[in-house]
């Protein structure tokens, strides 16, 4: 068997970073492939470049050794390519058969749908491939992994050869995991490849027949599973040497900041997010949490906010019950918040500067003095701001869109970090932000320490937490599955926590 | 800055207006008739002492409709239930009003109480409906501005609220006495409705709530970005009730300029159409207080002056096509303004910069 | 009435469980006019299955189930049409001015082309230029309503109308079945126990109707079978549930809801002819009476299914018709719905789903007490009933509709 896809030396960059560089790839025909690495390892951007939906700055890309160029997800399709995405594009009220058939419909003149022929081409490639899905079933009705079948069934009812899964088991139970693999396997004996993007070793080491690392926006290995195991491979996608702490004056102090007891969450639909989930923050720590992205750190954060209610368990926050507590009166207690979705959580778009001062702070002095807002406070406070953190504006009275995410995350870390917080919950904090900024906020949120503040660090760069933690958490499947310090540390044992796989 | 936005800020309603003048020109035109000669003649009939005086009275109404209308619409809130919520106000405030006696003052005070109480638990409906149960208040308040108009209806009907008196053919409330009414003041010769001056004090209330306190705060923020004021630490579910009963509120006062000072009981010939009118004039007048006044004159005025027209052949309905014309210009002008606002703003920033960025993935 | 729900069960309806099958249905039906026979019989009330109110529900009803059917179809592609009503009075404007020039007919087309453009005009405000939704409904309200007006007092009043009537308009021929009529309305005179209630209904359909009655009544079948077995009707449904999902399989949501809404608007239009043209024979300035906003009453009440769609309008169209007939029917009606709730109730106990039995339970209560109460209902609120079921349905039926997920949500392409 040949290789059905074959990438070489594909590149991909966006202003200021390289997404991809010298990425190579040779899939073979029928085969399981898997492509691992961490959040901005490039695996994403590697993905929707195969599926059409960004153009490479360089390189080359064969399917059949035949050359192609992707100009968009139709081009893809037309060649064989399917995509099964992470987040299901499904509509609730309507069947499978419609879901699946939508955009490609067998028709009578054009206009009138054979459904008949339709269900029964379905039918038969849920028998061939052993998909168990209901055409007539209503989506509404079927559970997470019965959707993913569906997804499935929809790129293999368009002629698929190559089915690409980005991340397909991130929101699967481990029984669904297992009914996944099993059809994967099918699929790949009667003859289809697939292309498996996942962080998760385990799983990978089970059902791949390859394996390719992927680490800092280039392809670094490519391994067979019998010939490798855990370590190799999570040392492979952390990289050889860790980032060294920035030595800084440790002064924990016995005040409990943050103390999170056996807290459990589950979302309304029933799906548990976090389990047995214990924390501890004391005053004077920076404690990074460190952990792929989808393994319950948004719903963590969000808990110890306030702005959801844990299912069980005990979250307390600067002596608040986090759970039954207003966000405000957390805010109001001394917790900074920079969330992760900047433009989503963190800033009102359409509005000046000086009211994004305001935003988070509005229920207290200096910001406000009682009900009225203090405007002068405000416009003066974003001045203040704007130097310290170097936010590049012409004032602050420009409207915070106008702004580039850069400085609009500057601005955010330096608004959060103002009137000496307690505890700093700072996801991604210098996501998007240059060098020189970085190392302003991290000099910020070390002198918050000394001054004996509790921080939260949830990022995905490696060397911020590095760089910056006391302690580093590793948060995997919604679990806290270790703490480590970061002076002793190994890329394995990292890598291994990261990846759920318990050292061995 | 400040006068960027003073520019950005009139020059959408002026493009408006001047595109719906235009517009009506063109079909003046087609009918042979003079535009120019017509807009005069509007003009100088619309100015003359008795109907400014006219216009004023009726402006009083349209300001506290659009008013209303702005403070649901900072929240992107809909209120169409306007029409339903003035009403409740207005009937109630006239019963309540008739059945009580009280020191002048405490007279007028209890019955501009009841109708902003009878207005905004109207709203209220819809607003629950909206919060707890993801109902689109639009609908919802088209619903209940029926129901408001059948319920006040029953209530007139003579052995209940209502009375028939001598020689008239409206079922109205019991009179108003004295003490529950507001006196007029003389200007141009004619008498204005002294609730204008609760209006304008409305229109300010409403500025410096929106502006100047952490309440308003709020309330922007949480029409600007659900999710970011949340996170703030805002209840933006109850912020959205609370804008929705306030708005009732406001919207329940409409009729009261009328009922104060002239006609000192509520009959079913009191004018509907408030919510169109009222969220025409808030559009047209950007939520802005002062914006809405001018624009409320200008509705106030188009109305007073249009049969005029007849005797210049041209038939008065002529000014609703106007106002309509007004309000579809004035939507599509804030589109383009504003993408070009935000353009001008995002070279401004381009300019003060040169950086590297670093993002991450 | 039966047969287009079998069209209409693809999609699962959550409203009541009750609604599993064709046979069902018309069991269910036959079980009502049992009990609407039972109370005429019992309190002497006869006019309920007269041919009058038939006839007269029939006449109220096809406007307001033409302007469901157009909210629907704008809200099935994800638009909500608030400017049904004003796409309404074009209809009775156009209809009435251009059925006075060339007769009824060329009335009915020019209704149609002039909805058409309305609706196209709405889809051009809110899919290309981006405005919201109920902003450029309210304007076309306004300026419909406006334009109407002024039109009249130019082109009426030298050819015999007046500012606010237009001059009449030659009605469209009625006719009545041949054979069936006749015999119906024997059988009615019989006074036989339910058969002579149904052929009394079943007679005012069939007497003095015209053609163009039927031809509007088979838009619900051609609305079902578009939305459920067309390529064009999948495309649509999806573009209200998720367009985004649409959009990523190379639909171009965009050009559905620019077809969608154009025909919302002929639909709701050629409602408005119906009024000028055949419920009536003129224009008349608020002719349209919030006709436009029952409409999307009736979309939610049929939870968006055409079918549901129908059976709103007729019970909408049915409360109309009872405002000007005599008002024990309405507290027959009342009866008749409280023994409705009572057998539900029983139903629902049986099957031990107490929470809605004791809801029904407790609605036959307040239909028992309002008829020995209540001597007679007030007209205002026969009026309101309408508005008030919808209201009601919101509340207390919420969970259970099942509105296209995305219809009135803002939607820009490449937007994810």
């Amino acid at each position: 068997m040949g290789n059905i896809l074959e990438v070489a030396g594909v590149e991909k960059k966006y202003p200021g970073v390289v997404a991809n560089r010298d990425v190579s790839l040779l899939v073979r025909e029928g085969s399981i492939h898997a492509i691992i690495g961490e959040n901005g390892a490039g695996k994403s951007t590697l993905m929707k470049t195969l599926y059409g939906l960004i153009r490479p700055d360089a390189g080359s890309i064969k399917v059949f050794s035949k050359e192609v160029s992707l100009k968009s997800p139709q081009d893809a399709i037309a060649l064989g390519i399917g995509m099964v995405h992470q987040h299901f594009k499904l509509a609730d009220n309507a069947t499978v058969l419609e879901n699946v058939i939508l955009g490609g419909e067998p028709s009578r003149f054009g206009f009138v749908i054979k459904y008949d022929e339709a269900r029964k081409k379905l039918l038969e490639i849920a028998e061939t491939y052993h998909l168990e899905i209901d055409p007539n079933e209503s989506v509404a009705n079927l559970g997470v992994g019965e959707r993913q079948r569906v997804e499935i069934a929809k790129v293999l009812f368009r002629g698929a050869k190559i089915l690409i899964l980005d991340e397909p088991t991130a929101v699967l139970v481990p029984q669904e995991v297992t009914e996944l693999f099993e059809n994967l396997r099918e699929l790949v004996d009667k003859g289809l490849t697939v292309l498996f993007i996942s962080h998760k070793l385990d799983e990978v080491l089970s059902i791949a027949d390859d394996i390719t690392i992927m680490r800092q926006g280039t392809t670094v290995a490519t391994k067979k599973p019998a010939d490798t195991n855990k370590k190799e491979l999570a040392e492979l996608m952390v990289g050889g040497e860790l980032p060294k702490p920035i030595p800084g004056v440790q002064n924990i102090s016995e005040k409990s900041i943050l103390s999170i007891k056996d807290a459990f969450y589950s979302r309304h639909d029933g799906r548990e997010i976090l389990h047995n989930l214990n924390l501890d923050l004391h005053g004077g720590e920076i404690l990074g949490l460190a952990g792929v992205e989808g393994n319950g750190q948004s719903e963590l954060i969000e808990l110890i906010m306030g702005l959801l209610p844990a299912t069980s368990g005990s979250v307390e926050v600067l002596g608040l019950d986090a759970s039954t507590a207003h966000t405000k009166e957390i805010r109001n207690a001394g917790v900074a918040y920079i969330p992760q979705d900047r433009q989503r959580d963190g800033l009102l778009m359409s509005a000046p500067l000086w009211e994004n001062r305001i935003l988070g702070h509005q229920f207290a002095m200096p910001m406000a003095r009682g009900m009225w807002v203090n405007k002068a406070a405000a416009a003066e406070d974003s001045k203040r701001v704007v130097e310290e953190f170097d936010v590049r504006t012409p004032g602050v009275n420009v409207l915070a869109s106008a702004l580039s995410g850069g400085n609009q995350q500057k601005f955010i870390v330096g608004r959060e970090l103002s009137g000496d917080p307690k505890l700093i919950v700072a996801a991604q904090p210098t996501r998007g932000v240059d060098v020189g900024a970085q190392a302003i906020i991290w000099d910020h949120l070390m002198k918050a320490r000394s001054a004996g503040a509790g921080v939260l660090l949830v990022s995905a760069d490696l060397e911020e937490l590095f760089s910056l933690s006391d302690r580093i958490a590793v948060i995997y499947g919604g679990t806290i599955v270790s703490i480590l310090n970061p002076l002793k540390t190994t890329p394995e044992d990292l890598g291994l926590a990261m990846t759920g796989a318990k050292s061995a | 800055m400040k006068k960027d936005r003073i520019f950005w800020g009139t020059v959408a309603p002026l493009a408006a207006v001047v595109s719906s003048l235009f517009l009506v020109s063109i079909i003046l035109i087609l009918r042979g008739a003079n535009p120019i000669t017509i807009f005069q003649v509007m003009i100088s009939y619309g100015f003359e002492p008795r109907n400014l005086v006219s216009e004023l009275n009726q402006t009083v109404s349209y300001y506290l409709a659009g008013v209303a209308a702005a403070i649901g619409f900072k929240m992107l809130l809909f209120n169409i239930g306007i029409d339903g919520q003035y009403r409740m106000g207005a009937f109630f405030g006239a019963v309540v009003g008739a059945a009580v006696s009280l020191p002048p003052v405490l007279h007028v005070l209890l019955i501009v109480i009841t109708a902003m109480l009878a207005g905004g638990l109207w709203a209220a409906i819809a607003g629950y409906l909206k919060v707890r149960r993801g109902v689109s208040e639009v609908i919802s308040n088209i619903m209940l501005n029926f129901i408001a108009a059948a319920i006040i209806a029953f209530l007139l009907g003579e052995d209940l609220l209502g009375i028939l008196p001598e020689g008239s053919q409206n079922v109205q409330t019991r009179p108003i006495p004295l003490s529950g009414q507001m006196p007029t003041f003389k200007l141009f010769d004619g008498e204005i409705y002294s609730f204008i001056f609760v209006a304008i004090f409305v229109g300010i209330a409403y500025w410096i709530m929106l502006n100047k306190t952490v309440f308003g705060f709020n309330l922007r923020a949480t029409g600007l970005s659900f999710r970011a004021a949340r996170s703030s630490g805002v209840n933006a579910p109850g912020m959205i009730f609370i804008t929705t009963v306030l708005s009732g509120a406001i919207a329940g006062l409409v009729g009261l300029g009328t009922l104060l000072s002239d006609t000192h009981s509520y009959s079913m010939a009191f004018p509907s159409g408030f919510a169109f009118t009222g969220l025409s004039l808030a559009l047209l007048g950007r939520n802005h207080p002062v914006g809405i006044f001018f624009a409320a004159f200008l509705w106030s005025f188009l109305e007073r002056a249009a049969p005029v027209l007849e005797y210049e052949g041209v038939p008065p309905e002529i000014v609703i096509v106007m106002q309509g014309t007004i309000v579809l210009a004035i939507v599509v002008a804030y589109e383009v303004v504003a993408r070009i606002n935000l353009r001008q703003q995002q070279r401004a920033v381009g300019k003060a910069n040169v950086e590297l960025v670093k993002e991450s993935k | 009435m039966a047969t287009d729900t079998k069209k209409v069960i693809k999609a699962p309806s959550k409203v009541k469980s009750l609604f599993k099958s064709p046979a069902r249905i018309t069991l269910m039906i036959a079980g009502l006019f049992f009990i609407l026979a039972l109370v005429e019989s019992l309190t002497g009330a006869t006019d309920i299955s007269s041919p009058g109110t038939s006839g007269a529900t029939l006449r109220f009803a096809i406007p307001l189930l033409m302007a469901g059917l157009g909210g629907l179809w704008a809200e099935r592609a994800g638009v909500i049409n608030i400017g049904l009503e004003g796409m309404m009075i074009v209809g009775t404007w156009t209809a009435a001015w251009f059925g006075y020039l060339h007769g009824p007919l060329m009335g009915f087309v020019a209704a149609a082309i002039f909805g058409l453009a309305s609706g196209f005009f709405h889809a051009i405000l809110t899919v290309k230029i981006g405005i919201d939704q109920a902003v450029s409904g309210l304007a076309i309200n306004l300026i419909a309503a406006g334009g109407a007006r002024y039109l009249s007092g130019v082109f009426f009043p030298p050819v015999g109308g007046d500012r606010t009537v237009s001059p009449p308009v030659d009605s469209f021929p009625t006719f009545t079945i041949p054979v069936i009529a006749p015999i119906l309305e024997k059988i009615d005179a019989q006074d036989i126990f339910f058969i002579s209630n149904l052929a009394g209904i079943l007679h005012g359909l069939t007497k003095d109707v015209s053609l163009v009655t039927f031809a509007l009544l088979l838009l619900v079948p051609l609305t079902s079978w578009i939305l459920w077995r067309s390529k064009f009707g999948l495309r649509m449904r999806f573009s209200g549930e998720n367009p985004m999902a649409a959009e990523s399989l190379g639909i171009n949501v965009y050009r559905i809801r620019y077809i969608a809404i154009s025909v919302s608007g002929m639909l709701a239009s050629l409602g408005g002819a119906y009024l000028a043209l055949v419920a009536s024979s003129v224009y008349r300035e608020g002719q349209t009476a919030g006709r436009g906003f029952i409409g999307l009453a009736t979309v939610i009440f049929g939870n968006w299914k055409p079918g549901g769609v129908f059976a709103g309008s007729i019970l909408f169209g049915f409360t109309d018709a009872l405002r000007v007939r005599q008002s024990e029917s309405v507290m027959s009606l009342i009866m008749v719905a409280g023994i409705v709730a009572l057998v539900l109730s029983i139903f629902y106990s049986i099957n031990r789903r107490w929470k809605p039995g004791l809801i029904s339970g407790s609605l036959a209560l307040v239909a028992w007490w309002i008829h020995q109460r209540v001597d007679v209902i007030p007209q205002e609120f026969v009026t309101v009933f309408p508005n008030f079921a919808t209201l009601i349905v919101l509340t207390f039926l919420a969970q259970r509709l099942t509105p296209p997920a995305m219809a009135g949500m803002p939607y820009r392409r490449g937007s994810e």
